[in-house]
């Protein structure tokens, strides 16, 4: 609704009112996000080039199937489910504090960018443990030696590639040195008492062998090494809006809480602060799509 | 109905009316809620596709595109009702939009070329045979000679 009445033959450009009617802040925070979207946009499409460029990638089916807490279990998207909905929800409680901000209701606005701010803390939170989780994680794959070694997932080891047949993981199995078969024999025995690992020291290479093989060991080839580096560079550039996002959060309920927006006789902070929180669940969307849905 | 008293700038003429309800949020939430179930349940599908003896690559490839423009409609419904740009006057709309439309040739020339790569890598003209996956890379005659 116009809250004044403008003039016909009103020359929009000369000076004196916003051509578009909106503040200057507001203005450059949309021509900020843009140019982040091209930003995050020019990552994404540079992973997709690098991904379509070779023959197989790394199913996110099989690396990311785990759940806090649910120790070995294969859940299947179940965890980043978990994450793109709190991101969703702290959305709609941001959006909610702008609309406690139109109405000058500053307990709202307080209501609100708290619970803002604790999704946020809830998503960084998540990612922790899933980049803890991948770091630490242990996958046999076949070294470039022919031997088979225990890899987590970094930016310079992918063990997601193909998987061996189960020729192959005999053939790289004769060829494993004793310490990386008592590794790798190791790994079987998840929750097994502490005494093992000697135990399957003091075994002969031919007998632990057969104890992986009758274990039933799932070894991969080793895929293409972009894939860590895009993963923990895009996740890790995202999750870096994230933290910022909550910083600026808590700097705007703070200044809330003290009243400077009521001084100010508006809470246009609080929107332009939500325009960058929904930015950052904007970018998850794609995040979420390019690296966990397809 | 409370009308907008805030005085932002005296260069501002017009402000969009904000409505007294949230009932537009919560159904913003719920929509954005379902179509991520959507996308959930299409990854699912995928994922089970692929544990298969014979995976449909074209089916899988058919969910792939519609989980990809399920994405583009959340992202249409979070620019437009939370980020509020849909209640913004036309040009200033543009002034995002028509920029973002380079998106629309970086995405395609940029895949095309990474498709191209794999092409060129599975001939016998490849810079660098990839010899991981040999029983991945389908075999082809160097017909090119």
């Amino acid at each position: 609704m116009s809250t004044t009445a403008i003039p016909s033959g009103t020359k929009w450009w000369n000076g004196g009112r916003s051509p578009f009617n909106v503040s200057y802040g507001k203005v450059m925070m949309w021509y900020f996000l843009m140019s982040d979207a091209f930003t995050f946009g020019a990552f994404l499409i540079s992973y997709g080039t690098i991904r379509f460029s070779v023959n197989h990638w790394a199913d996110p089916n099989h690396v990311f199937n785990s759940f806090p807490f649910a120790g070995h279990a294969n859940l299947p998207l179940a965890f980043v489910s978990l994450m793109t909905f709190i991101l969703i929800f702290s959305s709609v409680t941001m959006v909610l504090a702008v609309h406690e901000g139109h109405h000058m209701n500053r307990k709202g606005v307080e209501k609100y960018m708290f619970l803002t701010i604790l999704g946020g803390l809830a998503f960084l939170g998540c990612q922790a443990w899933e980049w803890t989780h991948l770091l630490t994680g242990e996958h046999v794959a076949l070294m470039s030696d022919g031997s088979l070694s225990i890899l987590p997932t970094t930016v310079k080891a992918n063990p997601w590639g193909a998987d061996l047949s189960h020729a192959e993981m005999l053939s790289a199995l004769q060829v494993t040195p004793h310490e990386q078969l008592v590794a790798i024999a190791n790994t079987l025995h998840h929750g097994a008492e502490s005494g093992a690992h000697h135990e399957l020291a003091a075994l002969s290479n031919q007998d632990l062998i057969n104890q992986i093989t009758t274990a039933g060991l799932h070894a991969t080839h080793q895929g293409p090494i972009a894939f860590g580096g895009y993963f923990f560079g895009i996740t890790g550039f995202h999750g870096f809006h994230v933290f910022s996002g909550v910083v600026i959060n808590i700097i705007m309920y703070i200044k809330t809480k003290l009243g400077h927006f009521d001084q100010r006789g508006h809470y246009e902070m609080i929107e332009k602060t939500g325009l960058y929180w929904h930015f950052v669940d904007l970018v998850w969307v794609f995040v979420f799509l390019c690296f966990y849905l397809i | 109905m409370s009308n907008q008293h805030q005085v932002i700038s005296p260069e501002i003429s017009f402000a969009p009316e904000h409505s007294g309800d949230t009932k537009r949020i919560w159904r913003t939430f719920w929509l954005l809620s379902v179509v991520t179930i959507i996308e959930l349940a299409i990854g699912l599908a995928i994922y089970n596709i692929h544990k298969g003896a014979n995976p449909n690559e074209t089916l899988v490839l058919a969910f792939k595109g519609m989980v990809c423009i399920l994405s583009l409609a959340k992202a249409y419904y979070i620019v437009s009702i939370f980020m509020h740009l849909g209640d913004e006057i036309r040009n200033m709309i543009m002034t995002i939009v028509v920029p973002l439309s380079l998106f629309i040739w970086f995405v395609i020339a940029f895949l095309w070329d990474g498709n191209a790569w794999r092409n060129l890598r599975n001939t016998d003209a490849g810079s660098k045979p990839n010899t991981e996956q040999v029983q991945h890379a389908p075999v082809k005659e160097g017909t090119s000679h």
